[in-house]
Parts: C-alpha cells; structure tokens; sequence
C-alpha cells in the first residue's frame, strides 16, 4: 500500500461533503465452481459517488470492474453487500441508470434516428409525439449526427455508432450513466475526439457518471476521482485518486502540470505492480 | 429533396461502378453461365445422338414443346391443361403447406428458443422426425383426409416445420446478450422484448429457415404429386413418362428448376424488405 498524501485520498476514508448519492457497501460477488467452491470475483468493495461526480474505474482486465458496472447497472446481482441510490436498493436494472456499452449496444435494424426514439419510447411513455421527436433531434444534434440520422448502424463508422449510444443515453434522461470501456473499441484519434465531446457534454449538464476504463491518460483527462482496482480473483479497491484539475478541462493544459506527471505515474506504478505480482 | 439527391447519388455511383466492372459483368454474368449451358446442352446432344433411341435431342424436344411454350394457358378440356396451370396448381399447394407450416414452426421454434423446458420436450421429437422423408408422411395423411389435394398440403406443412423450427430456434436462443441488455435497461416488459428486440434480431435465422423449408417443399411437391396423381406439374413429369414422351420430362425439369430459383429469389427479396438490412449482413 502507498502512503496517502494530500493528493491521494484513501479509499475507506468516507467522502466529507453531502451523503453518497451512490453508495456501495461491502459489496462480494462470487461464482460458485463445479467442485462445489465459490469463486470470488469481487471482495468487499466500498465506494460513494457523488450526484454530479464523473468516477473512472482502472484495473487490469479480469479484475472484475465490469462486473462492478453490472452489478450498478442491475444486470448482475450482489453475493452479498449493498448498492444503494439516493437510499434505494439496486436489485434490477432500471433507465435512471442507463448503460453505455463497450460494443455499443445498438439494433442494426433500427436507424440511428429509431435506435434512440427506442429508447425515448420505452422510458417516456407519457412523453407526447412531438415531444419525443424534439427530444430525438436533440440528442442528434448533440452528438452531431443529425447528418446521419437515417443511416443504419452498419453504415457508420465506430465512433459515430458509439455517439448514438450516448445520444441514446442521455435522451432518457438518466440519473446516472454507466460506461464500460466506452472509448475501447475506437481508433486512437476518434477516441481522443470523442472523450472531449463527451466531457464538454457531461461539464455541461453534469450527473453522477461511473466509468470503466484501462486508459489512465483518459481517467485523469476526464475523472474527479480514479479508482484503481487490485487484481482479480477477490479484487477490491486498492486506492481513489483524487483528480485536482477544475472544469471545464483542457486537454493540453492539465498536460502541462507537475499534478498530472505525479497523478499518471502514480496510477501506472500502481498498475504495474499488480502487473509483475502475477508473472 | 433529399432523397432525390440520395438517388441520383446512388445512379451515379452505380453508373461508375458499371464502367468499370462492365468487361467483367459481361463475362462473370452472361459469358460464363452460357458456356456452363451450352456445355450440357452439347452434351445431351451427344448423348442423344450415340443412342437415338433413348432421348430426344435438344432441337427434337424444343420442336416437340413448342405447343407448350407458346401456349402455357390452354385449356383443353378436363385435365388437359396448359403447363402454366399445371405450375399454378403445384404452387398453390406449395404456398398453403409453406404457410401453414410457418405459421406453426415460428411460434414452436420461439418458445423452444426462449424456453429450455419446451427445448428439452420438443427437442428428441424434432431430431426423430426431421430424418424421416417426407413422403413418409404421405399414407397416414391419405388415411386422415382421404383427398389427394390436402394430403399433398399436408405432407409440404411437415416437410416445411423442420428446418424453419430449427433455424428459429436457434435465432432466438443466440440473440446477441449487448441487445438483451439494452432491453434490460429499458425496463422492456417480456412482450416488447419479444416483439421489439428478440423477433427482428432473429429475422435473419427464421428467414434462412423459411427459404430451406420452401425449397425444399419444392422437391417435395413432384414427388409427391407422382404418388397422388392429379393436376400439377408433379403428375405432368410422371404421365408424359408413362406416354414415353421424354421431350415433355425435359422441359418440365427445366420449369421445375426455374420456378424454384424464383421461389427463393423472391423470398429473399421479402427478406431485405422486412428486415431492412441486405442478406449478407447477418
């Protein structure tokens, strides 16, 4: 374990300000195995996020942080331990929760435009027809797909498909958006694209956003808190970092600091030491 | 106005990739196939002529014909129809079989795709029946209606439940788990995640299954009208045999052969219209 410093904050060090609008506590997940064991995924996990707090999740893979976004998102359940938002319980998914996934998740059958008005109809039932439609072209322009509203998903490139999800996210309006790997599947370019559209996005209209992420330069660029996980099995929080660069942030400039050196540093030793703990 | 641009787009994109492909659509589209057709045609032509009195040769059998193909539509009396009605008829039975049969095998497959108990009952009943020919079914449907015409349906609704049963099922059963997720999170009820996530997901399977099960309800039919006797294209083939009259087998295998290419031809035009997406996409 490293030392915290003013920096670094530890992670069962309860958060000061307001109570956790997510709040996860003592969270285990485990299979059990043919030989009648269990194997355990996740072991004790605590973490709080804030309502408008943006919380990036490292850990090398298998180290079961997706199963921590499913397990947010309702799509998995607990062993044991408690997820709770404003209060409630988690116990199945739900669009105040709402996924963005790492392989985009969109219908081929359906336009760009029907992917998201899917959506739109599924959650606002009682929205009416033209409100649904204003709400649509909204979140097309948005994420300027207006131009390519028509098109089907095979006709578009990864990062555009991966824009309609987010415009398909965020037209329901949920309380909290969950991103596994959003960015992975993407060419270094459009990512780095898309990660500033994205963030000007979320600065403007902020919400309690959870992200699952191997990218520390994408953590740091994007995150107010960066939790890094141990190695699976039985992973848990190793450490939260806090990211002290205030919003709206500038790629180059947060670049430029003796706090993002240290922070990115930091993060990749703690990376690389669970790294060489397996060979 | 966008779509006009949209089109002329289209023409002209499609004008320029003519351009270029021109030499080799001309010959991977009408050369070669005409070779591939002159090269049987010379050799039944040689056949022919080794052994005269065996068959006819192509010029004999298309003189001999010619009555036929230049009125497909006549009607001559009772029984002594034009091979247009002949077709007609074959189809006829063919699409009501094919229909009925869909209409069962894509519900069954559903729930065998949704269900595990419904796939372990139904499973061992389709893996006995799919093996057995059709025609197998034939006496036991004389035996219930009694009546040529619905017999023959009958046994084209069994051959076409198999293939559409299983090719349904397995659609169903192997939804991608991204697009059950996203239903998951949109709080679908299991109605909507039907009609809306798991049916056109797995359009592109029952389709498959749909056009295995309508030809092979196209093999089915001929053989099954030989037995049953009556009007169609099936019976034709087996009477101008029995008449020795080769040259009339000739040209019915030719329309049979032909109106089976159309027959999936236009289901799979079906397919791109309600699927919205071109076949090779899945």
């Amino acid at each position: 374990m490293v030392k915290s410093n003013s920096v670094y904050n530890n992670a069962y060090e309860p958060s000061l300000s307001k109570p956790g609008f997510l709040e996860i506590s003592n969270l285990v997940k485990s299979y059990p195995t043919p030989d009648s064991g269990e194997f355990v995924v996740l072991n004790g996990v605590d973490l709080t996020v804030g309502e408008d707090e943006f919380i990036s999740v490292i850990g090398h893979s298998g180290c079961g942080k997706s199963t921590l976004l499913k397990i947010v998102a309702g799509l998995e359940r607990a062993t044991s331990g408690t997820v709770r938002m404003e209060g409630r319980e988690i116990r199945k998914p739900g669009s105040d929760r709402m996924m963005i996934f790492q392989h985009y998740g969109l219908l081929p059958w359906l336009t760009v435009r029907e992917n998201i008005r899917l959506a739109v109809d599924e959650i606002l039932k009682d929205a009416k027809r033209s409100e649904k439609i204003s709400i649509v072209n909204e979140h097309l322009a948005m994420v300027n797909l207006t131009a390519a509203a028509d098109k089907y998903p095979d006709e578009i490139s990864g990062g555009m498909k991966q824009r309609v999800g987010i415009a398909r996210a965020l037209a329901i309006r949920p309380k909290m958006l969950l991103m596994d790997e959003p960015f992975g599947a993407l060419d270094a370019l459009t990512k780095s694209k898309l990660q500033k559209q994205v963030l000007d996005i979320w600065e403007s209209r902020k919400q309690a956003v959870m992200m699952i992420t191997h990218d520390v330069d994408e953590a740091i660029y994007m995150s107010d808190r960066i939790v890094l996980m141990t190695n699976g099995p039985a992973a848990t929080i190793g450490e939260v970092l806090e990211v002290p660069f205030p919003h709206p942030r500038n790629r180059q400039e947060i670049r430029e600091t003796k706090e993002y050196f240290e922070l990115r540093n930091h993060a990749l030793n703690f990376l690389d030491r669970y790294f060489t703990q397996d060979e | 106005m966008a779509i006009n641009l949209n089109l002329s787009a289209i023409a002209i994109a499609g004008q320029a990739a003519w351009r270029r492909a021109k030499p080799i659509v001309l010959r991977d589209v009408v050369l070669l196939p005409a070779l591939g057709f002159l090269g049987i045609i010379i050799l039944w032509w040689v056949v022919a002529l080794l052994n005269h009195e065996l068959m006819p040769t192509p010029a004999e059998a298309f003189v001999a014909n010619l009555d036929y193909i230049l009125n497909p539509f006549y009607q001559r009396g009772p029984g002594n129809l034009g091979i247009g009605w002949l077709l007609l008829a074959s189809l006829k039975r063919v699409l009501w079989g094919f229909l009925l049969g869909a209409v069962v095998a894509i519900p069954l497959g559903f729930l065998i795709g949704m269900s595990k108990p419904a796939m372990l009952a139904l499973n061992p009943l389709i893996q006995i029946f799919k093996p057995v020919s059709p025609l197998a079914w034939l006496p036991i449907a004389l035996a219930i209606f009694n009546l040529a015409d619905p017999s023959a349906i009958f046994v084209i609704f069994i051959t076409s439940l198999w293939p559409t049963i299983i090719n349904t099922a397995l659609g169903v059963s192997s939804v991608s788990k991204d697009y059950l997720d996203v239903a998951r999170v949109l709080e679908m009820n299991r109605w909507r995640r039907i009609t809306k996530i798991i049916l056109p997901a797995s359009l592109p399977y029952i389709f498959t299954g749909l056009r295995i099960s309508l030809g092979i309800a196209w093999l089915v039919i001929v053989a099954v009208e030989m037995l049953t006797g009556g009007i169609g294209i099936g019976f034709f083939v087996w009477d101008e045999w029995s008449r020795l009259n080769l040259s009339s087998v000739f040209l019915a295998v030719l329309v049979i052969g032909v109106t089976g290419l159309l027959l999936d031809f236009a289901l799979g035009k079906i397919q791109e219209l309600v699927t919205h997406r071109p076949r090779t996409a899945n």
